[in-house]
């Protein structure tokens, strides 16, 4: 059997722990730079905001419903992440984390258990050590958890926030009611063809032939079919180190100078470098892409992307800005006006098993420079050494009107008792 | 597996048995004293046998650290608890809210922090100041009790 636990409205449950007194009422959380919704709390589902709504076009309507509105606070749902994986993670030796706020459990040899009372009791221990409410779908593969999580999660006083999919009887009648766009991993283009060709729920989906799934859905597709059929076809997936690294912006006004992207494209190059090392990795191939305003059909539109080799694997800042740079130079065309740029670094290998070459232009130094970099960004804040071709003024910050305090990271930000 | 331990490659031995091999789990850090006294051919030091692991307060003050939470305290209504305006309190959600405890509550919009009286027909929130009164929880309030309090650590 596997487990799918959930967090009920994650980011909006964070902020409530801290705020009692929002219990009950609606609450929204914002995306980076406080750009549209992407966390709403129950109540704030009921009076129909939708998810991605744009937080300018709403800001309005939330005064009017006296919604609570709360800009992204990663550093607090990250650690309370960190809080309830680490409880969950008891309850079974094997886990996969699979987002922010969802993990699979496997259960396997758990037969002899009470998996309904085993549920509450994570359900229950979650929710009073963090304050977090969950929701549990237990269930023989990894898509009917889902299915049944989604079932705990709709009806959680019937359910008590457990649902268990045991006998063929329940599978059916949860396949029947769960609509074919709802099922995991079956994406808006998927549902598109398959409600034109009569599939309207999941159980309709199951009830395809094999070979149309797989011809229109690959083989993707086809587990995922058996997985709801009840044949266990999906695993719990190894943890993987990150294949690439991105650090991406758009601007907040367009850019139409070379320097002035330079400067953007050394600052993410040496984002990118600051993470490979907390990684351990160097990297051996970069790419760098510029962007103008999709959204702007009154401007002229280029977009370019391009990927670099580099002569020889590293993570030091000054190298990977100075190749980023380079890069830049290609690709760069006068006249038009940029919103996004960005920087990919990839093909990683380990920092401490390189391979040394005959004719390596690496200077040695940059490895010594690069932790005393690191170490004094680390004690003295983000960013306050930086490289020349960085603009030595500018901090990045993003819009965050609406940020609540650091509650769990910051000793200056923690709750205050009034005694 | 969780985190951290992969299997890296299966040994196939000339019994027909199969041995997995894993990578050890290093996600977790145990700091160890480090003990250098040279290799010399001389009398060791006799304190070698008494290496003890280094005083960690994180470990003897914080029991759960999942469930475990810090709250700065502003007012005097617990001073003769030994808790003080601007003290640093240890607040552990997981422990069970039991008489005489000192816990963390919220109470009409505010977190506070009260010894608790709970019986069946009311919950008292008693300070520990000859200045205050105690505060009796009825139905009208919004109420709840956030966390418990393990430790107090303040400035000297």
């Amino acid at each position: 059997m596997f487990a799918l636990i959930d967090c009920n409205n994650f980011y909006a449950s964070c902020e409530r722990v801290f705020r009692p007194d929002l219990n009950g009422k609606p609450v929204v959380v914002l995306s980076n730079n406080d750009g549209c919704v992407i966390a709403r709390s129950n109540e704030a589902k009921a009076i129909g905001i939708p998810m991605g709504a744009p937080a300018f076009e709403y800001e309005k309507f939330f005064r009017q419903h006296g919604v609570q509105v709360f800009s992204a606070n990663f550093a607090l749902y990250g650690d309370m992440s960190n809080r309830v994986m680490t409880i969950l993670s008891d309850y079974s030796p094997e886990m996969e984390i699979y987002s922010i706020d969802e993990c699979f459990l496997k259960l396997k040899g758990f037969d002899f258990f009470n998996l309904q009372a085993y549920g509450e009791d994570m359900r229950c221990k979650v929710t009073k050590w963090t304050g977090i409410p969950i929701s549990v779908g237990i269930a023989p593969t990894k898509a009917l958890a889902k299915v049944a999580n989604r079932i705990a999660k709709k009806y959680p006083t019937e359910t008590k926030g457990t649902y268990i999919i045991d006998s063929e009887d329940k599978r059916i009648k949860a396949l029947k009611w769960l609509k074919v766009e709802d099922v995991w991993g079956i994406g808006r283009q998927h549902s598109k063809r398959l409600n034109a060709a009569g599939v309207k729920t999941a159980f309709d989906f199951t009830q395809l032939d094999d070979d149309f799934v797989k011809k229109q859905m690959s083989i993707v597709g086809l587990r995922l079919k058996l997985d709801l059929q009840g044949i266990p076809t999906l695993d719990l997936e190894e943890m993987q180190i990150k294949k690439n690294i991105a650090t991406t912006r758009s601007f907040e006004t367009n850019y139409t100078e070379y320097e002035q992207l330079a400067e953007r494209i050394s600052t993410f190059a040496s984002s990118c470098a600051e993470k490979l090392r907390k990684q351990n990795s160097c990297c051996n191939s970069i790419m760098v892409f510029i962007h103008t305003n999709g959204h702007r059909k009154d401007l002229q539109q280029y977009s370019r992307n391009i990927i670099i080799k580099l002569p020889y694997p590293t993570n030091s800042s000054i190298e990977l800005a100075k190749f980023a740079t380079q890069a830049l130079q290609k690709i760069f065309k006068q006249g038009y006006a940029y919103k996004k740029a960005g920087v990919i670094v990839q093909d990683f290998s380990q920092a401490d098993s390189l391979q040394q070459t005959l004719f390596e232009n690496r200077d040695k130094r940059h490895i010594p420079l690069m932790q005393a970099i690191d170490k004094l960004n680390l004690l003295f804040g983000q960013q306050k050494i930086r490289l020349a071709s960085q603009d030595t003024k500018r901090v990045w910050k993003m819009k965050q009107q609406k940020l609540s305090p650091r509650y769990t990271t910051n000793l200056n930000d923690i709750i205050t008792i009034n005694l | 597996m969780p985190n951290g331990n992969k299997q890296i490659t299966s040994l196939k031995l000339h019994n027909g048995n199969i041995i997995d091999i894993f990578s050890a789990d290093t996600e977790t850090v145990l700091a160890l004293p480090y003990v250098d006294n040279g290799i010399s051919a001389g009398f060791p030091s006799p304190a070698l046998d008494f290496v003890d692991l280094s005083i960690d307060l994180n470990r003897h003050l914080i029991k759960n650290p999942s469930a475990t939470f810090y709250g700065r305290v502003k007012g005097d209504s617990l001073k003769n608890a030994g808790i003080s305006n601007g003290d640093l309190l240890i607040i552990d959600r997981s422990l069970e809210p039991t008489n005489g405890k000192i816990a963390v509550c919220y109470i009409d919009g505010e977190f506070t922090a009260k010894r608790i009286q709970i019986s069946k027909k009311e919950i008292l929130l008693i300070p520990e100041n000859e200045n205050y009164q105690p505060i009796r929880v009825t139905e009208e309030n919004n109420f709840l009790i956030w966390g418990i309090v393990t430790h107090v650590i303040k400035d000297v």
